[in-house]
């Protein structure tokens, strides 16, 4: 045993330089050189200003934008940091709602949203992802059925034509990878800015 | 379920079953010591590595000295990590000035991480600093990563070698296995993802004024380099607290798919370097086979149970699959997959939140847990759990036909079925019996965040995924509690080296033995009816020992959704 104290504690030495300082910091100054933009987070810098990464989704409240998802995520309460109050897109705090199947929490919830969303688009279809939660609560993507569904709300927000506002979406979708891989969807904050270029152009 | 989510799934299975003759070959000659193409770099590397630490290449040791070094290395894995995250507030690379880890979920996390199993109680963006992060946690998940793997190769020599005193030598299998598996794959994969979107920087978080004119703080960090080895080192502790699921650890559906992949590739490797050390590459093949056989049945249940969505979903006339705690990008096949990769391995990654998952659909990721994560299993400890199945089977087909077992040409006698029992039983010991006391104890209840069943459930995947060192969690539960944290590193500390003691006295037992010629009589262990009896072994001593408790949460969830109930 005490003959293993010596390749023990040169080995957590060594590896640990190598698998923790050299690896991590190589990789970051390799990283940083190949895919500046990605490495740094993919932000979006509009007039030197970050206005967001194009990864990360943003809270959307207004009738002028397209909302993303709900976003269960939370920040400490100001007033007493021992407890947390509701801070969706809070990108430095990712979280699920965690609630399970039987929640009663989750029904009232889901009650409450498609009331109002039922209000916004009377007999269309809600689709079950404007509705729900995302894992990390940062989901910067919806489905291209959820986004149509907020066509008239925004299109009447602006002034613009439903007709152009959909095309507008139907241009922003990214389809499975090879057709496959994944599941069709739309990038919120991206179709937001081709939305606010449209409007600014008109 | 849909016709393009099976053939997602398809495709996954399809890349990691064609990785597993390369990468076997590959890994086989690391560990017989041979010459690989990296050499020329990585070998001045390792030679310094053993002379400083005055380590005799050919000097191999017992199954005793392998197994005592392993644990004198843990021990100062863990108290390194300990003192970094006690000591984080005075330490460099920390721009988010983050405070002192206090002791006990020190103590939580330190063991998480020497364990592989990456349970963790905190949010890494809002706890850990940068340097902890790559020092701590990046460095573990190399490390113990790589005992885990060394440890199957000790066990493996101990079926290959014949009348033979010695297992290998742990430091020198340590050092190949860090430098010549893991650091190359790692290198590749950090760059591939950094490509697809993962940030690596050591930037403080990025401040941002969304369009409507909010402030949305950004944490970013050195995500990628600790992307990489959680997932092929099967660690699974997220750089961010949403883990896989956070759109800057997993960003596109290609990051999942290969993430996902990787996850298996080693585990899934090791049976075909199990076949190569013992000479029949079929006898590598018959356990991969036992494994996919589990694996797709629990793939085929999660997907049906998520896609058929959950109650208050379907109550409100809401279809397209339970969405609640998923990401668009992966929907409900990728989503579902998965959960139950990441349980079957003992990574405990998740790219979608289990807590929220159905109580069928998160009942299969529970199962693959308790069964003791051998199918595939993480890198290294899926091999010796599954061999360990293998003798207790091979011992079960003795008993039909009355004649001494086999396997692999070694007699499985009293000794190694007594030691297979042990560590099997060990574990329900845990993830049972501290769950039975959580639940009786006010303080630990307050911690559950579902009521009804559910809440049962989240204790019960607590315990089970620290004992099974996954690390994955029914979320909600506030583990970040003294009684959590103590009871949970004692889990996880039982459920690591309490059954790879018992692994590798079996190793060396067998190492010891003639090897017996193949007879008449021999029971043919790389056929289907082999396979089949494996598989039935396996989920009898499962279903015998954990259904019980398995009525109490999901089954009654199950049938409490179905009857339109909730708590």
């Amino acid at each position: 045993m005490f003959r293993d104290i010596r390749p023990a504690l040169v080995l957590l030495f060594g590896l640990t330089v190598l698998t923790g300082l050299v690896y991590p910091l190589a990789m970051t100054g390799i990283a940083g050189v190949l895919f500046p933009s990605q490495a740094a987070g993919s932000l979006i810098t509009i007039e030197g200003k970050v206005v967001g990464s194009s990864l990360i989704g943003q809270s959307f409240t207004g009738d002028r934008y397209f909302h993303g998802r709900p976003s269960a995520t939370t920040a400490a309460d100001p007033e007493d940091p021992s407890k947390s109050v509701p801070a969706p897109y809070n990108a430095s705090n990712s979280m699920g709602s965690n609630l399970g199947p039987t929640s009663k929490v989750l029904a009232d919830r889901l009650e409450v949203d498609m009331t109002a969303l039922r209000k916004e688009n009377p007999g269309a279809a809600v689709p079950v992802d404007l509705v729900t939660t995302s894992g990390s609560g940062l989901d910067p993507d919806l489905s291209p059925a959820a986004l149509l569904f907020q066509v008239p709300r925004v299109a009447a927000a602006r002034g613009l034509p439903e007709e152009q506002v959909r095309r507008l979406v139907e241009s922003q979708v990214q389809d499975r990878l090879l057709g496959l891989i994944g599941e069709p969807r739309v990038n919120v904050l991206a179709l937001n800015l081709v939305l606010d270029r449209a409007a600014a152009g008109r | 379920m849909t016709l393009n989510g099976w053939i997602q799934i398809l495709i996954f299975c399809a890349i990691v079953v064609a990785l597993v003759v390369p990468l076997g070959w590959y890994m086989t000659r690391v560990f017989e010591g041979a010459r690989t193409p990296l050499s020329i770099v990585l070998r001045p590397v390792e030679l310094v590595l053993y002379r400083l630490g005055g380590i005799d290449e050919s000097r191999e040791q017992d199954w005793l000295a392998y197994t005592v070094s392993m644990l004198v290395f843990h021990v100062g894995g863990f108290l390194l990590l300990y003192a970094l995250l006690r000591l984080q507030v005075w330490l460099p690379l920390n721009p988010q000035e983050m405070s002192a880890v206090p002791p006990e979920l020190s103590f939580n996390t330190a063991v998480s991480f020497i364990t592989n199993t990456n349970w963790q109680n905190y949010g890494g963006e809002s706890t850990m600093s940068y340097l902890v992060q790559m020092l701590g946690l990046t460095h573990q998940n190399f490390l113990s990563a790589a005992s885990g793997i060394v440890l199957a190769v000790a066990l493996i020599r101990g079926f290959s070698r014949v009348s033979a005193h010695a297992i290998g030598n742990f430091w020198v299998d340590l050092v190949r296995c860090t430098l010549y598996v893991l650091m190359p794959l790692c290198i590749l994969f950090t760059l591939f993802l950094v490509w697809q979107g993962v940030p690596q920087t050591l930037g403080p978080s990025v401040e941002a004024t969304t369009l409507e004119g909010a402030e949305q703080t950004i944490a970013v960090g050195p995500v990628a380099s600790q992307v990489a080895i959680k997932m092929l080192g099967t660690n699974g502790g997220g750089f961010f607290n949403a883990n896989a699921a956070h759109p800057f650890e997993n960003p596109t559906a290609l990051s999942n798919l290969v993430q996902m992949v990787a996850i298996f590739a080693l585990g899934a490797a090791l049976t075909n370097v199990f076949g190569r050390m013992v000479g029949d590459q079929r006898q590598g093949w018959a356990l991969l086979g036992a494994m996919g056989v589990l694996f797709l049945a629990g793939v085929a249940v999660t997907y049906w149970a998520e896609a058929a969505g959950s109650g208050p979903l379907n109550a409100l006339g809401l279809d397209g699959g339970n969405m609640e705690g998923k990401e668009v990008r992966f929907g409900i096949a990728l989503s579902s997959l998965f959960a139950v990769i990441t349980t079957a391995a003992s990574c405990g990654a998740v790219n979608a939140m289990h807590d929220s998952f159905t109580a069928l659909g998160g009942m299969v990721p529970l199962i693959n847990m308790q069964l003791g994560e051998i199918i595939v299993g993480g890198v290294g400890a899926g091999l010796y759990g599954m061999l360990i199945f293998v003798i207790v089977t091979i011992f079960v087909a003795g008993l039909m036909v009355g004649r001494t077992p086999e396997y692999v040409g070694k007699k499985i006698e009293a000794r190694e079925v007594k030691m297979a029992m042990l560590a099997i039983l060990i574990l329900p010991l845990m993830y049972l019996g501290w769950t039975a006391v959580a639940v009786v104890l006010p303080p630990a209840v307050a911690s559950i965040a579902n009521p009804g069943p559910h809440g049962f459930s989240e204790v019960l995947y607590a315990y089970t995924s620290q004992t099974a060192n996954n690390g994955s969690a029914f979320a909600g539960l506030t583990g970040n509690t003294p009684f959590y944290n103590i009871t949970g590193g004692l889990s996880m500390l039982v459920g690591r080296f309490c059954v790879i003691i018992p692994a590798m006295a079996i190793a060396g037992a067998l190492a010891a033995k003639k090897r017996v010629p193949a007879s008449a009589g021999t029971f043919p262990t790389h056929g289907g009816l082999f396979v089949g009896l494996l598989v039935g072994v396996i989920v009898i001593i499962g279903g015998l020992t954990f259904f019980p408790a398995l009525a109490l949460g999901p089954v009654v969830e199950h049938l409490a959704m179905t009857a339109g109930t909730t708590f």
